[in-house]
């Protein structure tokens, strides 16, 4: 028989491990090739159980909306009401996270305070301490008090309106900062007090306080050299919110900060972004718990972060008892970080738009994550502002938009009732009914 | 009766058993530079925590007995005189001034400080001088484990011994010690005394008060090799 007239076999397609995907396999070899483990920034992008998993159920004939753009539906809160002299009152319940200005551009900085001052609300410093365009430019201005205390001093703490101790952030629980040495430009060494061009690590536990007894101390010692006028908040990375929660408003804070894994970073290991943390959709209701068996819900404030996105995260976020959140990493897209306008630059950097991660590198074509000043010059800072201060207007809109729908009049009415999720894990972890039940995993059976 | 009272001596004393703290902070941080009333006595600070932070003004402040946490914290431009002995973290972030303790000190003695000079009589804790950024520091005794951990720049002089991992992650700070050492932290190593090294310390312990010649001590400083990730330091990260 003529081999030409056999017939023909089917080939198996090639089929990739779910196991070791090609990610995984790139990963292997890169790791195998360097002997130091991925270091990147932003926060996890694994597919986590989050705000999408949860929907309002909006007014029906057993309650009723209030009427869109006719009807009032308040979005300010006042932050620091506990002990604080001098609280802060913000426009919108948005606000914008710690991010360093070394990690982040001047020019990067800058628009931040523009764009959230423009909308009355407040930006926050970084590990690397607060600058003079910073300062001028942002209203309200938090200032982070972090354990390298890079750039830190009295009078810019004076200069603050509110002072954040952070003990973790939800991209790291547990571990310290990193800067590498492409970013530790003159100017960046000089307000950290660090050699210029060094990989700097910063430490992960503060130098002169260790557990919430040692908090309490450290709390008081800062509002007595502030004349008790700031307010104290207190971040944590979301790991165990109910104890974090109650130990750190024992130690005496008036906000308490939860950041959950999806909360981005300028640099940190890939393993520790993915794997230590939960997310922030588990973290709310424990931390809400924690402040309602202490009597101070809505008096020693929550703000929550880690994947913020839209209205609706921030609608359902406070639904579940948070009184304010924080973006970071939707903050800098708003300014332009992973805009499609380089991918050309992205593709040369070996990744696309929207992927582009390597924020540690120092070479960002958006000119945000970056000390470069050629890069830099990139953004203006007034523009971007102006993009921030957009995208912040229509966080609000939208939250406002759905609480109107659930018949609210003002986005802290917005409560846990209002919603239902569409997974037994985010029934579970929200603490919500899954949809079409009365059934919440873990509360009822 | 006020807590604030005046002496012969244009000191005023203020009393903490007689007043809060805050009385006493908001007292000495509403000074301003030109202030006539320079000096101040603190009595019963019965180790209590916060006494004299955030000054700022160029007063002598004696504080007559044991002091808790953060005593002289954020100190910028005072002197602060502790005669006894203070808790965690005395003179920590310190901008400028001078810090004298009479006696010993706990943990994370002058941690974070930018400048100024801080001298203990006695002996210091663990952690002295953790994140330093540019002050000095004296031990006339001895320090305990990871003193100068990831010491910035400053210089910190060790009259007696040194714990375990003195200098660990140390980047530019200079180290001075007389007496022994435990153990190195990694990335710290011995140095060459050199000329500035010495003028440096001659300096200090005659600010200090210490009877003792350069040639005694021994100098360690940052070995340089952690300062830029490599494969071949993956034990010391």
């Amino acid at each position: 028989m003529n081999e030409t007239h056999l017939p023909h076999i089917p080939q198996t397609k090639p089929r990739y491990s779910a196991t070791f995907d090609p990610y995984t396999i790139s990963e292997i070899e890169r790791a195998a090739a360097t002997g130091i483990y991925d270091i990147r920034g932003g926060g996890t992008k694994r597919k986590l159980p989050h705000f999408d998993d949860l929907v309002f159920l909006g007014a029906s004939i057993s309650r009723y909306p209030l009427e869109g753009y006719r009807e009032k539906c308040g979005t300010d809160v006042v932050l620091g009401t506990r002990f604080a002299k001098k609280p802060i009152h913000l426009k919108t319940p948005v606000t914008i996270a710690g991010m360093s200005f070394g990690a982040l551009s001047g020019n990067a900085k800058e628009a931040l305070g523009r764009g959230a001052t423009a909308v009355g609300t407040s930006t926050t410093t970084g590990d690397g301490g607060m600058t003079p365009e910073e300062r001028g430019h942002s209203q309200t201005l938090v200032y982070q008090y972090l354990p390298s205390r890079y750039g830190m001093n009295l009078a810019d703490l004076r200069k603050a309106d509110a002072i954040e101790v952070v003990i973790g952030q939800g991209a790291k629980p547990g571990g310290g900062g990193m800067l590498l040495g492409q970013k530790i430009s003159d100017r960046v060494a000089q307000m950290r007090n660090l050699p210029k061009g060094i990989d700097q690590r910063s430490a992960c536990r503060h130098p002169d306080w260790t557990g919430p007894d040692d908090l309490e101390i450290k709390i008081l010692e800062l509002r007595e050299l502030t004349n008790w006028e700031k307010p104290i908040y207190v971040k944590v990375g979301a790991t165990r919110p109910y104890y974090d929660t109650a130990l750190a408003v024992k130690a005496g804070a008036d906000v308490v900060v939860l950041d959950g894994m999806q909360g981005g970073t300028a640099a940190t290991q890939e393993v520790f972004i993915e794997h230590v943390g939960i997310p922030i959709l588990a973290a709310i209701r424990p931390a809400v718990q924690a402040l309602q068996d202490l009597g101070l819900h809505r008096k020693v404030q929550l703000i929550v972060s880690g994947g913020i996105r839209n209205g609706a995260d921030v609608a359902k976020a406070m639904a579940l008892g948070a009184d304010a959140v924080a973006i970071g990493t939707a903050a800098l897209i708003a300014l332009g970080d992973n805009s499609p306008e380089f991918e050309d630059e992205y593709r040369k950097l070996g990744t696309t738009a929207g992927a582009y991660d390597d924020w540690h590198e120092g070479k960002d074509p958006a000119g945000i994550t970056t000390q470069d000043p050629v890069l830099a010059a990139r953004l203006d800072p007034v523009k971007a502002g102006r993009r921030l201060a957009n995208y912040l207007s229509v966080l609000t809109l939208e939250a406002q938009t759905l609480a109107r729908a659930c018949g609210k009049s003002h986005l802290h009415n917005l409560e846990p009732e209002d919603l239902v999720a569409l997974t037994i894990e985010a029934a579970a972890m929200a603490q919500v009914p899954l949809a079409g039940t009365s059934w919440i995993p873990g509360k009822n059976f | 009766m006020s807590a604030a009272q005046k002496t012969m001596e244009n000191t005023v004393t203020f009393d903490l058993a007689a007043a809060p703290l805050r009385e006493l902070n908001a007292t000495l941080q509403g000074l301003d530079a030109s202030t006539n009333q320079t000096a101040w006595s603190v009595h019963n600070p019965r180790g209590g925590h916060a006494i004299a932070v955030g000054l700022t003004a160029p007063i002598a402040v004696t504080i007559e007995g044991h002091a808790g946490y953060y005593c002289a914290g954020m100190n910028d431009g005072a002197t602060v005189i502790i005669n006894g002995s203070a808790g965690t973290g005395v003179a920590e972030n310190m901008m400028s001034g001078l810090v004298h303790v009479k006696g010993d000190v706990s943990q994370s003695a002058g941690a974070t400080a930018h400048g100024g000079l801080l001298i203990v009589d006695g002996n210091a804790s663990a952690r002295c001088g953790i994140s330093m950024k540019g002050v000095n520091i004296v031990v006339k005794g001895n320090v305990g484990h990871m003193s100068a951990f990831m010491a910035q720049s400053g210089n910190l002089v060790i009259c007696g011994d040194a714990g375990e991992a003195l200098g660990d992650s140390l980047y530019e700070a200079r180290l001075f010690v007389k007496g022994s050492v435990q153990s190195l932290g990694a990335d710290c190593e011995v140095k060459e005394m050199s000329a500035e090294d010495k003028t440096i310390l001659v300096d200090l312990l005659a600010k200090a008060g210490v009877d003792a010649k350069p040639e005694e001590f021994t100098r360690y400083g940052s070995a340089r090799k952690l300062y830029n990730f490599h494969v071949d330091n993956a034990g010391a990260y």
